[in-house]
């Protein structure tokens, strides 16, 4: 090995004396997880269908339920109801965190050129990165199980959060800024009453974008015992089912579908919201 | 009352703004500085009052400095130097807080691109000034729906700015100005963006409100007319430095140098317009193959004493008198051919009016505007040379 590889290892080692942390967020992540699944999975499975069909048919239209229905459907008749669940549980962790940490670091790059130019190379390494190489510190602090997927996760799936909130924080026009700020606009009156309104729409491209790299990463992060659906497509290679694994993989999609059409209708179309 | 006391000013964009104070002391140009440190020196020693009530307006080129200049007046842009005296308080050493007072009670600004917010419908638009101050949901939209009373922008309340064209754009624009009930209201070239007509029309209402509402307005433009028209005082521009104020009667009967008095001569109309530019359609044209009668009936009808004569394609043959159609139909003549006259004038559309107006002078029948291959492009009548010095528009028939 050499001295870079070396280096990363003792820096990995050194970072090891900081356990209480990652016992906390282990925790905390463990928490949200089991309790997110435990509440997906309160209602028998018909039920949260419909109920996910009626929300659905509210948000994205009549065509998006009636995939929705009838994916959701062929989900329960292949019997990967549960390692949907769970997998939905992950990548709503996942996204809820990357967001969590995206918006505001986006929010921070946009108002402070220092941080855009510190942060946007680190943004680079991150999604250039293979995927599954954030899955071996992740190992190494967090052991195996969902816990260390959903880290991974919320690492490879924060660029573009931070990316299209500072993008689209930066892209309302001159202007109108000078018009909220000659009005004796606070800084905070200023960010939630102009940048964050007109940066919505790209802000929920982020959103998206996130969201779908989430559900992306925790299907590899199967390798690390994340469970899910991407535990089941992983058997299915590992054991050349090549049915089971091509079942899992085909309700993998319809996730995907249903989570990307859903987040796409969160983004405001102007007007509707007054 | 001096509503604005500025002095000395500076504007210096760049890294290290006061290592270039030095070399403006020695004498050096605004180019000369760029070339040497990399430094844009946007405002150079501009020191100048405003009055109570008064319409003050900066001109000056793109790159003069105009625009830096009224945004340090509120600060968007941070003076390098000099002291801006708002009501007597110099906004320069004011802290965040009391910067913030300022620009909500005392001034207010309109944009050259309207500067609207297009999430909020007109009168959110309009309400935004009182609403970061906390005022309460009635008592702002009853100072709103006035100032848009004001600007006569009534029953547009819940349109977004999209739905609204340039010049209703920026009637929003002036009423969230004025709806904060500020002093002063700097307008950074708010009708620069807006076409010929409309921006005239709303130089007008500028006007008009003003002699309602009396604030205090710091007017930017790089159009000299726009200046003379509203300004009570000019201030001209030229790469940073403030090269003269003076009422318009005092910038256009003594330019302080050479590059006001070069803005002033482009005011002498009579070389800028064109014949092309205030002819209009003849009222009557008859054609070669028409009689005399046909000729007589058309001027009776609209009180001519001439007429000028075309072939098929329009091209000019000459004019006929009332008289000596007359006395053709006397003789028995049917042929306007027979009694057509070539004394007129005829000028090219590309001559400039201080050329036409001698002529015009002397001729009692229409100047006829040709081209090059004898068209009849339109007449010039003395009334709409003297129209278009004045800077009035032409009327057709």
């Amino acid at each position: 090995m050499s001295p870079i590889g070396q280096s990363v290892e003792a820096l990995v080692s050194w970072l090891e004396n900081f356990g209480f942390i990652f016992t906390a967020v282990q925790k905390l992540i463990e928490s949200v997880v089991g309790g997110l699944q435990w509440l997906l999975l309160l209602l028998p499975h018909f039920a949260l269908i419909a109920l996910v069909v009626v929300l659905t048919w509210r948000l994205a239209g009549s065509g998006v339920a009636v995939f929705v229905a009838a994916g959701l459907g062929l989900i329960v008749y292949m019997n990967l109801w549960l390692e949907t669940i769970q997998t939905l549980a992950l990548v709503l962790t996942a996204g809820f965190f990357a967001l969590l940490i995206g918006i505001p670091l986006g929010i921070w790059a946009a108002k402070n050129d220092t941080v855009d130019k510190l942060i946007r190379p680190v943004l680079d390494f991150m999604q250039t990165m293979p995927s599954f190489v954030y899955l071996i510190p992740a190992v190494t602090f967090f052991s195996l199980g969902p816990v260390p997927g959903v880290v991974a996760t919320v690492v490879f799936a924060m660029p573009p959060a931070v990316r299209l909130t500072n993008l689209g924080i930066r892209q309302v026009p001159t202007e109108v800024i000078e018009a909220a700020e000659s009005f004796g606009s606070t800084p905070n009156q200023l960010l939630f009453k102009v940048q964050l309104p007109l940066a919505l729409p790209t802000i929920m491209a982020g959103v998206n974008q996130s969201i779908m790299m989430s559900l992306s990463m925790v299907v590899i992060a199967a390798m690390i015992g994340a469970g899910g659906l991407g535990g089941e497509v992983l058997r299915g290679i590992t054991q050349l089912e090549v049915g089971k694994g091509f079942e899992a993989g085909l309700a993998v999609v319809i996730i995907a579908i249903f989570l990307d059409r859903i987040t796409q209708a969160l983004v405001p179309v102007r007007g509707r919201h007054n | 009352m001096d509503e604005i006391v500025v002095r000395n000013l500076y504007k210096i964009f760049g890294p290290k703004p006061a290592s270039v104070f030095p070399l403006l002391e020695k004498g050096l140009g605004k180019e000369q500085i760029l070339a040497q440190t990399g430094h844009t020196v946007a405002i150079n020693n501009a020191s100048f009052t405003v009055r109570k009530g008064e319409i003050f307006v900066v001109m000056g080129l793109s790159g003069s400095g105009k625009s830096t200049l009224i945004r340090c007046l509120n600060r968007l842009v941070e003076p390098t130097r000099g002291e801006i005296l708002i009501e007597g308080n110099d906004i320069t050493k004011m802290g965040p807080a009391e910067l913030r007072e300022v620009r909500r009670k005392k001034l207010a600004m309109v944009f050259q691109r309207f500067g609207l917010f297009p999430h909020r419908t007109v009168l959110a638009n309009v309400e935004y000034g009182l609403e970061i101050q906390g005022i309460d949901a009635s008592t702002r939209r009853k100072k709103a729906l006035e100032a848009l009373e004001l600007v006569g922008l009534k029953g547009w309340e819940s349109s977004y700015p999209d739905a609204l064209s340039g010049g209703m754009q920026q009637r929003v624009g002036l009423a969230r100005a004025l709806a904060t009930g500020p002093e002063l209201l700097l307008m950074d070239e708010a009708f620069s963006a807006l076409d010929p007509l409309i921006r005239k029309q709303m130089q007008d209402e500028l006007l008009r409100l003003q002699s309602r509402v009396k604030k205090t307005i710091v007017f930017i433009t790089h159009d000299l007319d726009e200046a003379l028209k509203i300004g009570d005082r000019i201030a001209i521009m030229k790469d940073g430095v403030i090269v003269q104020i003076d009422t318009p009667e005092g910038i256009l009967q003594q330019p302080r140098n050479g590059y006001v008095a070069a803005f002033t001569q482009d005011v002498d109309r009579t070389k800028i317009l064109t014949a092309s530019s205030v002819m209009r359609n003849p009222d009557a044209l008859v054609t070669s193959k028409d009689g005399p009668r046909v000729a007589i009936r058309k001027m009776q009808e609209l009180g001519l004493s001439s007429v000028f004569v075309v072939g098929k394609e329009r091209e000019l043959r000459g004019l006929v008198t009332i008289n000596a159609c007359l006395q053709a139909v006397q003789e028995g003549k049917t042929q306007l051919e027979e009694i057509l006259t070539t004394d007129f004038p005829t000028t090219s559309p590309d001559t400039p009016l201080r050329d036409l107006l001698p002529v015009a002078a002397q001729t009692k029948v229409p100047i006829a505007v040709v081209d090059e291959r004898g068209t009849l492009l339109g007449i010039v009548v003395r009334a709409s040379v003297l129209a278009g010095i004045m800077g009035q528009e032409v009327k057709g028939p």
